[in-house]
């Protein structure tokens, strides 16, 4: 009746993810009953769950990430704290734990922290800074978020419900395989990334036709944001990127479910294609993930030093070389396969060919700062600490480029080491410089800064204490994912690192308890215009929050920054420019498809890895509906009358005539 | 608030003691790692990551040290500095900031095509000596070592005579693995029905960590193995003791060695069938089974038994 | 379902925007679609599912890349040469590509308003597109029965993966089918109809591109190595 499911799915003889299950159960149980108790649901239901209004759907991508940190992070202290303590010894996590353990912790970093975190800031700004008023397809926009959500709670079901993969964040096989993986720890974790990957494959067709064909009058390609190129490329990548992905483990499954042959050990199966295949999808995923992160950064040091963006032309070319050439370079992954020197050799040259166009936009950025008035405010040192972390991990890329070097330091915690300096140094610290950047456009209100620097102070300490030791581990020989080791020499290295996990501890403990504070005090720190850093780009043209329509009229484009264009005239003038004429706008009505969806697809993808196939069939034929549904629907969109849009734009006017009144000449 | 000065002290000791630790590390040449190679293609590799790492930090070090100068200068409350709020564009720089890079390419490029082909691991090492045939089974989770000329094997123990290169052959006979000796030099993947090459050589005796380095399941951690480098007198000794005694190492033994097991103690075969790795490494012998049951069903029958 | 209605519901004076009215290009430096302001919902639809398509195409050449790989791994067993029924797979082909001219013909009669004829165009694409899916499942449990299923060799599992994936996408593309014919006779030809319609009529051509690759590639080809 219920497939492979039966009691003996939940962990009640193990004691560490039962405690672990129940507190995340109780927390959600918890949540829901506040929720709920203090008539808060039909809020949320008409105005965050159903909403397919764009900033709506960035909050809550935004949200999903920073959620999904926190678990991911509590994988990592356990990795650290199991290898400060198994030298000669067992550690408290048993192998097949420890297993489960890392591969989930890189699986919800990267595909719900990282990835969520830059499409949430993407969806959020893009639209207001190409002067729009929603992305292309607001409806589906939804739906894409709702479907990461469900990817992300499938991942944590495991947690609770059976087990996860135990195969590392890349399931390779035939490792992977049924004969090798016979439990349901790597269908979980198919299942839950297909569900996903078809959210972020619609996310990227959103986004990508937003920019390509949704621009405000007078918004040529050379006069967008360089947030916006950065994100036209991220978004190029996961259209041409993601349906390799989900076909590569369509082809797992398939050899999982049906007994096929496409990466078995036997009947002429072949492991090394999914080597290829995977990483013809993963180089530029991490390519996905950074380019918003350099987008952020472009707009944070402008901003806080004062000046445009230094050689914007060629930070445009930088990020479609790096489009491009991602796709180049993914044997890097595997020089230690055997293809032999022709092969290896084209490919490190390709990796570092790639490394010029990044050389080229952190010179940009220092040249930006050079002359400029550079203000230390949270974003701004979150962009000084990214650039001088960022380079190194893009150093030890390049040593990891040249083959040789490679054939040492391959899966070695040198390896581990790199990529966490990108991607925190990058990813990550991008993600706190455009949180606490945009912060104040969301919500109306700045985060605190007291408590935002001694964050950021944390993580950056915290960083460094906790993986340069890696650094030195991996040269030291020590391989990556062990759970118990004999050397003594590794020993004191891996005390140091955890201690850096707990640093990096403090810092996130710091960012909730800033979180809730500056909730608290908000009024002490409210953004009346709109415009609260000086800002140059269209989205500080709006009020803070903006209105559901982002803009009363369409601004009409006249050159690069074109809000600091406009602002300047009316400093120069004193005065704001003339009033508008109002008409009423047209936007989407909210719609619960998406969520919805959702639900179909984590009782389709539950039923899969449980092998309950009616159950299958009728979440497939309630996904149908909801669709059918959908369709059928008569009114797509509601009106918001000139009055209303008059009141908004001119309450917010009368704050910025203000301001500039009140402004030192 | 903090003030800016007290931040780029903090900012530079934070930066000065990273650096300190790194460097530390590289330059005492940590015992027991790849920056300690006892062998050529270890010192071969060795050379090219010193190299690319000396070219990188020429760049890296400037870049970070204006990062920071330029943010302290260039600070908002510093009106001593210029300001130019209108300067975004100049050719010359455009052309340094693109050149700088590419060269630096340029050069690394060349070391890299070259260092791929030089330090190939199929690729024979230059020596008097005839090499000696090793052949190479990662299991789970275990490391079988067959020499084919001397008829003997041996269990997560690689015994071989300093001064002499070793050609390995490796196969899998279950899931992915690495072959890694950190102090000789390069790893090499190992795949069921595949075989792939390798050639390491130990200048002098000692006794050096292998390791597994591609995670293949739960007793991945204890796939470490000992690699001893000898003199040749005591590797023939070793040899001929080891014909002396242990099992045959013929089909049915090798399938108890496919069951699943972690913690071997190092063992050897007083001989082996011939042709045992082709086999292996054809899947004319198949490949292990894994676990045959899921842990959840091993939970149960636990519990039930227990 | 309610009587079609063929426009929204607004307040006297309001503004469709629809299409970017001429008026508000006033003073605009480069009117055209993009830099002169949003395009056309029709245009951007268009253009969104142009890029979906593109997409399902890249992972069709995963599968195609896959099948290339494998292509000689039949572990002993049967090859293309031995399997492949090409008359078979000739009327497949004439049922999907007619199929194709039916669709065209339902994308003539949207444009013409014709009710009557859009039905029966659109019924004989869903019914050439049926007879195709038959044929494809009929030659799927032959080869079964015949002990050349997917799970026989590498060789067979891309290829079951690779035109069954396509067989999908015609199975999903039917789903579709039947509920525009319905849409259609409950709305009319209102334009958010039209464009899905488009949408329909670009994936169902899209198919049949794809379809020219397997036919062509796996077995033409595969029959003759």
């Amino acid at each position: 009746m219920l497939g492979k499911l039966t009691w003996q799915a939940i962990p009640f003889d193990q004691p560490i993810p039962l405690f672990a299950g129940a507190v995340v159960v109780l927390g959600i149980v918890a949540v829901l009953a506040w929720v709920v108790l203090k008539g808060y649901l039909p809020y949320l239901w008409r105005e965050w769950i159903t909403s397919v209004d764009h900033k709506r759907i960035g909050v809550m991508y935004c949200l999903l990430a920073m959620v999904m940190l926190l678990r991911g992070f509590m994988d990592a202290l356990m990795m650290r704290s199991q290898q400060a303590l198994a030298f000669h010894a067992a550690g408290y996590l048993p192998p097949d734990h420890y297993d489960q353990i890392f591969s989930a912790h890189g699986t919800i970093m990267i595909f719900f922290v990282a990835m969520p975190f830059m499409i949430g800031l993407m969806n959020y700004v893009v639209p207001l800074q190409l002067g729009v008023r929603d992305v292309a397809f607001p409806t589906l926009n939804s739906v894409a978020f709702w479907l990461t959500a469900a990817g992300a709670l499938l991942v944590n079901i495991s947690l609770v419900v059976g087990e996860f993969a135990r195969t590392g964040w890349l399931p390779f096989p035939p490792l992977s395989e049924l004969r090798y993986s016979p439990g349901v720890g790597v269908d979980y974790y198919l299942w839950s990334i297909q569900i996903s990957g078809i959210g972020t494959l619609i996310g990227g067709i959103n986004i990508l036709t937003t920019i390509l064909k949704t621009r405000a009058p007078g918004m040529r390609y050379m006069r967008m944001p360089v947030f916006c190129w950065t994100a036209l490329a991220a978004n190029l990548l996961i259209v041409a990127a993601f349906p390799i992905l989900t076909a590569t483990l369509a082809m797992l499954l398939l050899d999982r479910y049906l007994d096929f042959h496409f990466f078995t050990n036997t009947a002429g199966g072949n492991m090394m294609m999914f080597v290829n295949l995977i990483w013809a999808w993963g180089h530029p995923e991490v390519y996905i993930l950074i380019l918003p992160a350099f987008g952020v950064f472009s707009e944070v040091v402008s901003t806080f030093s004062g000046k445009p963006l230094f050689g914007y032309r060629s930070m445009v070319a930088a990020t479609m070389a790096i489009c491009l050439l991602s796709f180049m370079v993914w044997l890097h992954h595997f020089f230690t396969m055997g293809a032999g020197g022709d092969v290896n050799g084209f490919f490190g040259v390709a990796t570092m060919i790639i490394a010029v166009p990044t050389g080229v936009k952190i010179f940009n950025w220092l040249f930006t700062m050079y002359r400029g008035r550079v203000r230390f405010e949270t974003p701004m040192l979150w962009a000084i600490g990214f650039m001088v972390t960022f380079v190194i991990g893009g150093m030890t890329g390049v040593l990891l480029a040249v083959p040789p070097a490679d054939f040492m330091l391959h899966n070695s915690l040198f390896l581990v080491a790199h990529f966490h300096n990108v991607i925190i140094g990058g990813v990550l610290f991008g993600a706190f410089a455009g949180y606490t950047f945009w912060f104040p456009k969301a919500f109306g209100f700045k985060l605190d800064e007291r408590l935002g620097k001694a964050a950021f102070w944390c993580w950056l300490v915290g960083f460094y204490v906790a993986f340069m030791p890696l650094y030195v581990l991996g040269l030291e020989g020590m391989t990556r994912r062990l759970q118990h080791y004999d050397e003594p020499q590794w020993h004191p290295w891996l005390l140091v690192a955890a201690a850096g996990a707990l640093i990096i501890l403090c810092g996130i403990v710091l960012q909730v308890v800033q979180l809730r504070v500056s909730i608290r005090s908000r009024h002490r720190r409210t953004d009346a215009t709109g415009d609260v850093w000086d800002g140059r780009n269209l989205e500080w043209a709006t009020p803070s929050p903006p209105p559901l329509f982002n803009f009363a009229v369409m601004p009409n484009v006249k050159g690069e920054e074109p809000y600091w264009g406009i602002k300047s005239k009316a400093r120069e003038a004193m005065r704001l420019s003339a009033e508008p004429a109002y008409e009423p706008i047209e936007v989407p009505r909210n719609s619960p498809t998406g969520f919805i969806t959702a639900f179909f697809a984590v009782v389709v993808g539950f039923a899969l890895i449980w092998h309950i196939w009616w159950m299958v069939i009728l979440g497939l034929i309630g996904a149908y509906a909801t669709f059918v549904v959908f369709a059928w629907r008569d009114v797509a969109e509601q009106i918001i009358p000139r009055e209303e849009v008059a009141r908004i734009d001119r309450a917010n006017r009368a704050a910025r005539a203000l301001a500039l009144e009140e402004s030192p000449t | 608030m903090m003030r800016a000065d007290s931040l780029v002290s903090i900012r530079s000791r934070v930066l000065c003691s990273s650096t300190l630790v790194l460097a530390g590390a590289v330059l005492s040449g940590c015992a027991g790692g790849v920056l300690d190679p006892a062998g050529p293609v270890g010192a071969g590799d060795r050379i090219i990551l010193l190299d690319a790492l000396a070219i990188m930090l020429a760049i890296v070090v400037p870049t970070i040290v204006c990062t920071l100068l330029f943010a302290w200068r260039y600070r908002a409350t510093n009106r001593r500095a210029a300001y130019s709020p209108q300067w975004a564009y100049s050719g010359r720089l455009e052309l340094l900031v693109w050149a700088i890079p590419a060269f630096v390419v340029l050069f690394l490029g060349g070391i890299a095509w070259v260092g791929s082909h030089d330090l190939d691991p199929a690729k024979p090492l230059a020596s008097r000596q005839v090499p000696l045939e090793v052949d190479v089974v990662s299991l789970d989770w275990k490391w079988l070592f067959i020499y084919p000329a001397q008829h003997i094997a041996s269990i997560n123990r690689l015994v071989v005579p300093a001064g002499t290169p070793v050609h390995f052959r490796l196969t899998s006979a279950t899931v992915m693995n690495v072959f890694f000796v950190p102090r000789l030099g390069s790893e090499i993947y190992t795949m069921n029905g595949m075989i792939t090459e390798l050639y390491l050589e130990a200048d002098r005796p000692g006794s050096y960590l292998g390791l597994g380095a591609h995670f293949s399941g739960d007793g991945f951690s204890d796939m470490s193995f000992d690699t001893q480098a000898v003199s040749s007198g005591e590797f023939s000794q070793w040899v001929a003791a080891a014909r002396t005694q242990g099992p045959v190492l013929d089909e049915a033994a090798y399938r108890t060695l496919l069951r699943q097991s972690s913690h071997v103690p190092p063992c050897t075969y007083r001989a082996v069938v011939p042709g045992l790795f082709e086999a292996i490494a054809s899947q004319r012998l198949p490949p292990g089974q894994g676990p045959g049951v899921t842990r959840l069903e091993r939970h149960t029958t636990a519990t039930k038994e227990g | 379902m309610s009587a079609p209605t063929t426009a929204l519901r607004m307040p006297p004076g309001a503004v469709v925007l629809d299409r970017p009215a001429e008026a508000l290009l006033e003073g605009v430096d480069a009117p055209g679609h993009g830099e002169g302001g949003p395009a056309s919902k029709r245009i951007v639809v268009g253009f969104g599912f142009w890029v979906f398509i593109l997409s399902d195409i890249v992972m069709f050449s995963a599968f195609f890349a896959a099948h290339a790989v494998l292509g000689g791994a039949t572990a002993g067993g049967p090859g293309a040469a031995q399997l492949f029924d090409l008359r078979n797979v000739a009327i497949e082909t004439a049922l999907l590509l007619l199929s194709s001219f039916c669709c065209g013909m339902a994308s003539l009669a949207v444009e013409q308003r014709r009710e009557l004829f859009t039905q029966l165009a659109l019924a004989a694409t869903g019914l050439l597109g049926l007879g195709f899916l038959l044929l494809e499942i009929h030659e799927f449990a032959d080869l079964v029965a015949r002990g050349a299923g997917p799970s026989r060799s590498a060789f067979l599992s891309s290829f079951f993966a690779l035109v069954g994936c396509h067989g999908a996408h015609v199975t999903a593309g039917l789903l579709w089918l039947g509920t525009m014919m319905a849409q259609f006779r409950a709305k009319g030809f209102r334009p958010d109809i039209r464009r899905r319609y488009l949408c329909f009529s670009l994936f169902w051509h899209a198919l049949d591109i794809i379809w020219v690759a397997i036919f062509t590639l796996v077995y033409l080809i595969g029959v003759r190595t």
